[in-house]
């Protein structure tokens, strides 16, 4: 009963405190809302670029041609050996007229000049369009599929893959280390500011402490107010978030510069990073009154 | 019974200005005793160390049973809550009530509205403010808000109150009006320790007077009269 009122009062005060010292509240409460906006629009980025990321490593395939002295059973064969690998996704047969009847289609005059070839005499090869899983070791695997019998030649984006890939790492690694300073940087401001809030009840605490306050019972309503201050100033950012990146998903209709980019939907994304903001700003009002308190309960 | 002890206590500041000089001291349950002395003397030291505002150096302070200088600094709230402490400026909480200011020292503990309120109003009435308990420290006199300091001091029902210079700011009249609040506190059986500059007040009181001089007793009276002396 004793630890329930305890914990009520120190609730009824952190709301209390945050209208009376109004001005600083809203000092606070705009730090945490700029930073958290910020590490929105990071988030946001650093998904979406992920997102494109993990899409166009989808996207990657090797293309093996098949000589054309191969037989069906061959090609059976051939088939089973490469499905045996590791690191392959998925494997998926195009016969040569299956590429020509493509190619005829998309120009006329591919299409006067293919017309005359046969499935004999045609330079057009079979290929198998091989995904794999693991992006980085797509060289390996193409070397193995090349070493293969009846493999003419191997195609995959040599060269650009890899560059591809390696840029999307440090892409990666960045948005992270971004997000993370963005994070600290914003406890620390939060901290700073809530410590003036503080400083102006440095006299308040003293006398809590002269009556015979333990530290606890000075620290809980502080930390409470500085959870109060993180969940106001995470609504505005929440609702930034909510409403402008489903505005954006529609004004560029899902895709940025070409179909190639893909956004991410705004459902249920906008929730996740809505509460990873709710939980920042929780967790860094926290933080931040807490540290800005500890130094006053010294003697 | 003891109910302080001091013994054998050095203070010396970062600064390297030496407060306190190897003091024995006892104080009686009960007793009321005034310490005395001109500006630097040590007299705020030593009564900053009895409620572990400051610390000391070297030596033993025992208040009421607890050994002061053992302990730590998560722990001197159970210090705090069996004394109370009365200052010169009040340090009463302008965004509060008369009442609230009081009941501040009570909330803390986790005490219901209704065992707070008997005790607020206890402790109002024998500072002779209960009239006054709505109103906000601003709107009181100087001798008023040092009773309502003296309320909260007392509203915990401590065993130690401890006057840091309580009557500095006012008048003659009103500080008299104090003294009387504080002598009644006195009779009921609580031991008040005050700092003071006041000679009219040390010798209209007839109490225990303890001279101070660069950190040593210089002299302890057991009747205030030390206007005879050359302070």
């Amino acid at each position: 009963m004793r630890m329930f009122r305890i914990f009520f009062r120190n609730i009824r005060d952190s709301f209390k405190s945050v209208f009376r010292n109004f001005s600083l509240s809203i000092a606070s409460i705009s730090c945490i809302t700029i930073t958290l906006i910020v590490v929105s629009i990071a988030i946001i980025l650093s998904d979406n670029v992920n997102n494109f990321a993990s899409l166009v490593e989808k996207d990657v395939t090797i293309v093996a041609f098949i000589d054309n002295t191969a037989t069906k059973q061959d090609l059976n064969i051939l088939e089973n050996k490469i499905n045996a690998l590791d690191n392959i996704a998925t494997v998926e047969f195009e016969s040569k007229m299956d590429i020509m009847k493509d190619m005829m289609e998309s120009s006329e005059v591919l299409d006067n000049i293919m017309s005359g070839w046969t499935e004999e005499d045609t330079p057009i090869q079979d290929t198998f369009l091989v995904k794999v899983e693991d992006i980085e070791h797509i060289g390996d695997t193409a070397k193995e599929i090349k070493d293969m019998e009846l493999v003419a030649s191997v195609k995959y984006g040599e060269g650009m893959v890899e560059q591809l890939i390696s840029v999307f790492d440090i892409v990666r690694k960045i948005s992270v280390i971004i997000v993370a300073a963005l994070i600290v940087v914003t406890a620390f401001l939060i901290s700073n500011t809530i410590k003036i809030t503080i400083f102006s009840r440095k006299r308040e605490i003293s006398i809590m402490r002269l009556v015979g306050a333990s530290n606890l019972n000075i620290k809980i309503p502080f930390i409470f107010e500085g959870l109060l201050l993180g969940i106001l100033g995470s609504i505005i950012p929440i609702v930034l978030t909510t409403f402008g990146y489903v505005a954006l998903y529609k004004h560029f209709d899902g895709q940025l510069f070409s179909p190639f980019i893909r956004l991410i939907t705004p459902e249920p994304f906008v929730y996740a990073v809505s509460g990873i903001l709710l939980l920042i700003g929780m967790i860094v009002g926290m933080f931040g009154s807490w540290r800005a308190v500890k130094k006053h309960l010294k003697i | 019974m003891d109910f302080i002890r001091i013994r054998g206590v050095n203070k010396t500041y970062k600064t390297g200005v030496t407060a306190i000089y190897d003091m024995d001291l006892t104080i009686e349950k009960g007793e009321f005793v005034f310490i005395i002395g001109s500006t630097g003397c040590g007299k705020s030291t030593l009564i900053k160390m009895l409620y572990r505002e400051e610390k000391a150096d070297k030596g033993k302070i025992i208040v009421g049973g607890i050994d002061v200088n053992k302990l730590r600094n998560g722990k001197i709230y159970k210090l705090r809550r069996k004394l109370g402490v009365v200052f010169q400026d009040y340090k009463l909480l302008p965004k509060l009530t008369v009442y609230e200011n009081v009941a501040f020292a009570l909330e803390i503990f986790g005490l219901s509205k209704a065992e707070i309120h008997p005790k607020v109003i206890k402790a109002l009435e024998l500072v002779g403010l209960k009239s006054r308990a709505k109103s906000y420290p601003s709107q009181l006199s100087g001798g008023e808000q040092q009773r309502v300091a003296i309320a909260r001091a007392i509203v915990n029902g401590p065993k130690l109150l401890i006057c840091d210079e309580p009557t500095g700011n006012l008048d003659e009249n009103t500080s008299m009006e104090i003294m009387k609040v504080l002598d009644e506190i006195n009779k009921l059986g609580t031991t008040i320790i005050m700092v003071t500059h006041d000679t009219k007040i040390v010798e209209a009181m007839k109490k225990r007077v303890i001279l101070l001089d660069s950190g040593r007793i210089l002299k302890d009276y057991k009747e205030g009269t030390y206007s005879h002396e050359n302070v």
